[in-house]
């Protein structure tokens, strides 16, 4: 078991003793008393979760920018410095086998970050090329997000925070501590990730929680995270996919395109692995289209009245993935979902096949009640499910 | 006025959160709506405002959590900005130091009880459990038109039909208790269950918010239980704050409203509703102007309905003497400050209930003793206190690092004055609420910039509830369910041909439910109005 670099601090406030492991490193799920307040927090106001243990690659050198353009399916070429870009990576069969950020830092400097990790992966695909891949994992890494989170950060640093449009990054001071800042993160909201050398972090969890007292910042864990990630219709591996590299069957994987993920695969680039694959998938229709699931709670509570019971919604979100029908037939799974305490709204993340992907669709997901299989009327959306201008806006001033 | 458009479907007087649902539902429904509003904004009970610069108070009412999810999703409220944060849990400081605080979390709150009573966290899920039962034994009652049991009409005998046929399914022993909670006091209900006495004291202070009754007498029992009925919700299952105030909800269903075409006019206190032959045809505002409507909706209080905006001679004679006995005895009153930084309770061992609520009932006997203090005129000494500081999750409220603390009081009589003068009373009361206070968050006192006093009667003259009571009308028993707010004309409709009433006078009563307002737009095209 792994520490991050900001654990003298996370396992003071953790005193729920509620942890679980992201790759081996200890990560809290959530802070004492409820993780619907870290939840607020994150749409209110501000909170801070600590990523560090995210998988990252420092990747530099002359043939930096082929060697990336040949991993991922995004087009590096046209990522400018200071740019960040969201990217998929596939093996031969054109199958996702994860996916993370592409900070360009300089001309010819990158980090990558990823769900698992991959130093094989990318050192095994680097021969012949003149690029250095680092493992800097241990960099520490705090994503402080919500719309209260620029106001905050405004207070430590004279950089111009306002300009850092999202999706970008810069390299600026906290209170004198040395970090980069990039407009990013997994909730959908505005927000950011804060990188900092391991010597600073608990610096820097001091300085900025601190100063977060004024702007109502407290940290927040992995459920809290899962929910604003479901509501940002953001996908989580070994949830809404998996890994083709580590499953067995055919039927685990799926393409990006079936993901809704196409707007970040770039077919015409330069070649990359796994292009012919999506090439020849993209001329025919894809197996599968992502899509969201809107649970119409009238048919809810129907079911619910059958045993008796006031409507139940899940105020945790759940990723055991359930059975979607239409006319009595199969045709996709939900595989992750919960009640949207903003939207008001049960909302799911499904896989469905194409003919029921279009926006209004109405399909039946299964709920289970006592073990026993009912079915609630659902209506087929778009993601994201919550969207704030916020999230993408410059700041003012 | 000549902006307005002059043929209206629905004239909806009073733009409190009850009158806008209404207006929301009726606008919806396709009718032309227009909604008149006696203060600068809508809301009533449920407002928002800045009277210190920087800092929002949420004037009087604070906590949500009785709106039905089925409001919230067929008006669409949080397209229009309904934003619910639930709070973190409950605090309520002891006199000898000690604390009990309540989470959200059953494990965490049954950790606290077993500190004072390892018995009474043992029976406390049972005790749960009994009352989400007998909640949701009530609860469909609380949604059904009322029927009239003396004369209930073809579907008021299915009502009742129903109503008995639930009412047997609930058992012989869920029915003894309802029984028993229909009619104890809070203290007898709960002293059958429990032990601890603080315990029971942050139990009971919920069965006499609104009512000018101690946690002792006859009836509060069953407002406890009505305050269960919240927790029944799915969509929230504690109580909660708004970001920006209540004021949040009312604007919400305001923008539901209009985008459904309603029309809502401010600073357009109404004087009269224009009756003609037995039928309301239209209403006079203050100013003069009239306004023609097909239906005249009344949102205000029962004793504003009947007794102000229609001359007597409309009425018939029992009704009148029915509504001049009906009881409010506003008991509340309001306390908002603004702060220049976190007070401290130095008996909160757990500093995330900052977050939460702040309830000031320290032992039975406070509490007792704070409704006697008050009993005959006057207010308490050391005032029952429920606080909540929504800046400490919602910054809209006041400027980085400063707070706002919201303190709800009992008792305090309406009749107030009669003890002196007006101004002098308002100040004792804040002085007894602060000083009270000051005993468990000491620092308190130092970091108040502004403070705004409110009274029973203060709420009277702003908001215009009759004797300031919360709910419109004392919330007991022999004033609710087809008895709200008279027997007869419970049903949302009044003796005068196309007049109707929709506050938290009628039927299931006070707080921010929004359920008099869609059940009374119900009647009313019912009607085909
Ligand atoms: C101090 C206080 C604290 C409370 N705390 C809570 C709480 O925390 N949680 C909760 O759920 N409930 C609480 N309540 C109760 C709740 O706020 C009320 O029951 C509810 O808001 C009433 O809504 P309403 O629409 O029925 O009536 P109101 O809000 O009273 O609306 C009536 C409206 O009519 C207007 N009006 C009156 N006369 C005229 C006229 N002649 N012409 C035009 N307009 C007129 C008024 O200005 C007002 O806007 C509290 C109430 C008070 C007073």
């Amino acid at each position: 078991m792994r520490l991050t670099p900001f654990h003298a601090r996370t396992s003071e406030l953790c005193d729920v003793y509620n942890w679980s492991l992201w790759c081996n490193w200890l990560l809290a799920d959530m802070y004492a008393p409820d993780h619907i307040q870290e939840y607020f927090a994150i749409r209110t106001a501000c909170a801070v979760f600590d990523v560090s243990p995210i998988p990252k690659y420092h990747i530099h050198g002359p043939d930096a920018v082929r060697f990336l353009n040949r991993i991922v399916t995004q087009d590096v070429l046209h990522c400018a410095v200071g740019q960040v870009l969201y990217t998929p990576w596939c093996d031969d069969d054109g199958k996702i086998m994860d996916d993370g950020i592409l900070a360009r830092l300089d001309g010819q400097s990158f980090r990558l970050t990823a769900g698992d990790p991959w130093l094989y992966w990318l050192e095994d695909n680097s021969v012949g090329l003149d690029v250095v891949i680092e493992d800097v994992t241990e960099l520490g890494v705090l994503a402080l997000q919500g719309p209260n989170s620029r106001h905050l950060l405004k207070t430590l640093t004279d950089t111009d925070l306002d300009q850092l449009r999202y999706f970008h990054i810069l390299k600026t001071e906290l209170a004198g501590i040395p970090v980069e800042v990039s407009r990013t993160g997994y909730t959908g909201d505005l927000g950011y990730e804060i990188w900092v050398e391991p010597p600073q972090a608990v610096q820097l969890w001091d300085v900025l929680l601190e100063a977060g007292e004024a702007y109502q910042l407290i940290p927040f864990g992995d459920y809290a995270l899962e929910m604003a990630r479901i509501e940002a219709g953001l996908l989580l591996a070994d949830v809404d996919f998996y890994s083709s590299k580590k499953v067995v069957y055919e039927f685990e994987k799926s393409s990006p395109l079936e993901l809704g993920l196409g707007w970040s695969v770039k077919l015409d680039k330069e070649h990359f692995i796994g292009q012919k694959a999506l090439q020849q998938e993209h001329a025919r229709v894809p197996s599968w289209g992502t899509m969201g699931l809107e649970v119409d709670l009238n048919s809810l509570e129907a079911i619910y009245a059958g045993f008796g019971m006031p409507l139940y919604l899940p105020h945790e979100a759940w990723n055991e993935a359930v059975p979607v029908y239409s006319g009595g037939h199969q045709i996709g799974k939900a595989t992750s979902g919960m009640w949207s305490p903003i939207l008001k709204k049960y909302i799911a993340i499904a896989r469905l096949k194409p003919q029921f992907t279009r926006p209004g669709t109405h399909v039946d997901m299964e709920v289970t009640i006592d073990a026993q299989h009912k079915l609630a009327q659902t209506t087929v959306v778009k993601m994201p499910f919550f969207d704030p201008a916020r999230k993408k806006s410059l700041g003012q001033e | 006025m000549n902006s307005l458009t002059k043929n209206y479907d629905a004239i909806i007087i009073g733009g409190g959160h009850n009158g806008l649902t209404a207006a929301a539902y009726l606008a919806k429904a396709g009718r032309r709506v227009l909604v008149l509003e006696q203060r600068h904004l809508v809301g009533g009970a449920a407002v928002t405002e800045e009277i210190y610069p920087g800092f929002k108070y949420t004037v009087y009412s604070y906590v949500v959590s009785l709106l039905p999810p089925r409001i919230i999703q067929e008006l669409q409220l949080p397209k229009h900005g309904l934003h619910v944060m639930p709070l973190e849990g409950a605090f309520t400081p002891m006199e000898d130091g000690n604390y009990i605080a309540s989470y959200s979390d059953e494990d965490d709150t049954l950790a606290e009880i077993r500190r004072h009573s390892k018995r009474d966290a043992d029976i406390f899920p049972v005790f749960n459990i009994m009352m989400y039962d007998l909640a949701r034994a009530v609860k469909p009652i609380l949604t059904m038109i009322p029927p009239d049991p003396a004369n209930p009409g073809l579907e008021g005998l299915r009502t009742l039909r129903d109503l008995g046929g639930h009412l047997k399914s609930l058992g012989k022993e869920k029915f003894h208790w309802l029984t028993k909670i229909m009619t104890m006091s809070a203290y007898d209900f709960l002293r059958e269950w429990f032990e601890t006495d603080v315990l029971i004291a942050t139990q009971a202070q919920i069965g006499v918010i609104g009512t000018f009754l101690g946690p002792k007498s006859p009836g509060t029992a069953y407002v406890l239980l009505h305050y269960y009925m919240g927790e029944l919700d799915g969509a929230s299952s504690t109580w909660g704050s708004q970001r920006g105030g209540t004021g949040g909800v009312s604007e919400a269903i305001a923008g539901a409203a209009r985008s459904f075409g309603a029309e809502i006019l401010c600073n357009a206190p109404v004087k009269q509703v224009i009756i003609k032959n037995g039928q309301a045809i239209g209403i006079a505002l203050e100013n003069g102007d009239e306004i023609v409507g097909k239906t005249i909706v009344s949102g205000c209080d029962p004793k504003v309905t009947f007794r102000t905006l229609v001359d007597e001679k409309e009425l018939p004679s029992d009704l009148v003497d029915a509504i001049d006995k009906f009881k409010y005895r506003g008991s509340s009153g309001k306390v908002n400050l603004a702060l220049d930084g976190l007070p401290t309770f130095p008996a909160m061992k757990d500093k995330a209930l900052i977050r939460g609520m702040q309830e000031i009932c320290p032992s039975v006997d406070y509490l007792e003793r704070a409704y006697d203090d008050a009993k005959y005129g006057g207010f308490s000494k050391r005032p029952f206190m429920g606080c909540i500081i929504p800046s400490t999750v919602d910054p809209t409220m006041a400027p980085p690092g400063k707070h706002v603390m919201s303190i709800f009081v009992q008792y305090a009589s309406y009749d107030m004055p009669a003890h002196g003068d007006r101004d002098q009373q308002r100040e004792a009361f804040g002085n007894a609420v602060i000083d009270s206070l000051v005993e468990f968050a000491p620092n308190i006192k130092n970091l108040i910039l502004h403070k705004q006093v409110i009274t029973p009667w203060d709420i009277e003259q702003t908001v215009g509830i009759t004797e300031g009571n919360i709910s419109h009308g004392e919330l007991m028993l022999d004033q609710l369910f087809f008895m709200r707010p008279i027997p007869g004309w419970a049903k949302y409709r009044t003796p005068v041909r196309n007049y109707y009433q929709c506050g938290s006078g009628t039927h299931p009563g006070g707080g921010i439910t929004g359920t008099p307002g869609r059940m009374a737009a119900a009647e009313i095209l019912k009607d085909g109005n």
